[in-house]
């Protein structure tokens, strides 16, 4: 069971909030201090896209975040309901650009399309990520080890 | 924390430089926000940037697209967009993404602002 579920409308402005939620439940399931910054951003990203999705596909339905405290991890999933589009799991340009010297130009999509750099992103910042598209929508499950001895009161 | 932009004109060796400083979130919601003003300062000539990130809390994809969208237009003008940040989790963001090869990153605006183009 989830520890903490969140559903919010495919808005911009929403996506902030659930980075404070994963990040103060992320705390209390005892992830690393040092690495709460990379679950806020992970999450921010995962959310960011989704609404992306939700918006250009004119899915009117919420985003949904699955915030998970299992034994020595703590796991979160960011669905979408956006039908699977073949480039939204393409390689990352950035990626594979990365340790090279990438053209501004090659970043083409980069303003309109954050998707690919925010894949990015989640893959560079989380060793366990995986993410899955299909017609009836995206998952992205990323999950962080947790010491349960440094849980906050 | 909402985001927070002042620009300023500092005179550096090879002219002006307009400085622009970001505090707060750069995210889905703001990135936005700083886009704008981006292409308004372009619009009208300024052409050598200097993006002061030192109060930013927050930096995701999509201000990394802003600036990269900002570094375009400059170039257009065969003009300059330089960063001054110092702060580990916001530099890693850059590193991830391969781009602090594409932008040049100071540790403080009085060194951006008199670096040669």
């Amino acid at each position: 069971m989830a520890t903490v579920e969140l559903r919010f409308s495919a808005l911009p402005e929403h996506v902030r909030t659930a980075r404070l939620v994963a990040a103060a439940v992320a705390r209390r399931a005892g992830v690393d201090e040092a690495v709460l910054d990379e679950v806020r951003l992970a999450v921010g990203e995962a959310c960011s896209r989704a609404v992306g999705l939700h918006i250009s596909s004119g899915v009117d339905s919420p985003v949904r975040v699955v915030l998970t405290e299992e034994e020595k991890r703590f796991s979160i999933e960011v669905g979408d309901d956006a039908p699977a589009d073949p480039s939204s799991y393409a390689v990352p340009a950035a990626r594979t650009a990365a340790g090279h010297h990438p053209d501004p130009d090659a970043l083409d999509g980069a303003e309109d399309g954050e998707d690919q750099m925010g894949l990015a992103v989640i893959s560079g910042l989380v060793d366990d990520v995986e993410v899955t598209t299909g017609e009836a929508g995206g998952l992205i499950r990323m999950s962080w080890p947790t010491t349960p001895d440094s849980v906050t009161p | 924390m909402d985001l927070s932009l002042s620009t300023r004109t500092v005179p550096g060796p090879d002219g002006d430089r307009t400085v622009v400083e970001v505090g707060g979130e750069i995210d889905v919601y703001t990135a936005p926000k700083l886009r704008e003003q981006l292409v308004e300062l372009v619009n009208d000539g300024s052409y050598h940037l200097v993006v002061d990130m030192e109060g930013v809390d927050f930096l995701d994809s999509t201000g990394l697209g802003v600036l990269v969208g900002g570094l375009k237009r400059v170039r257009a003008h065969e003009g300059s967009l330089r960063l001054v940040c110092n702060q580990e989790r916001i530099l890693k963001i850059f590193r991830i993404t391969g781009l602090t090869k594409v932008f040049p990153i100071h540790t403080s605006v009085d060194e951006a602002v008199n670096a040669k183009d």
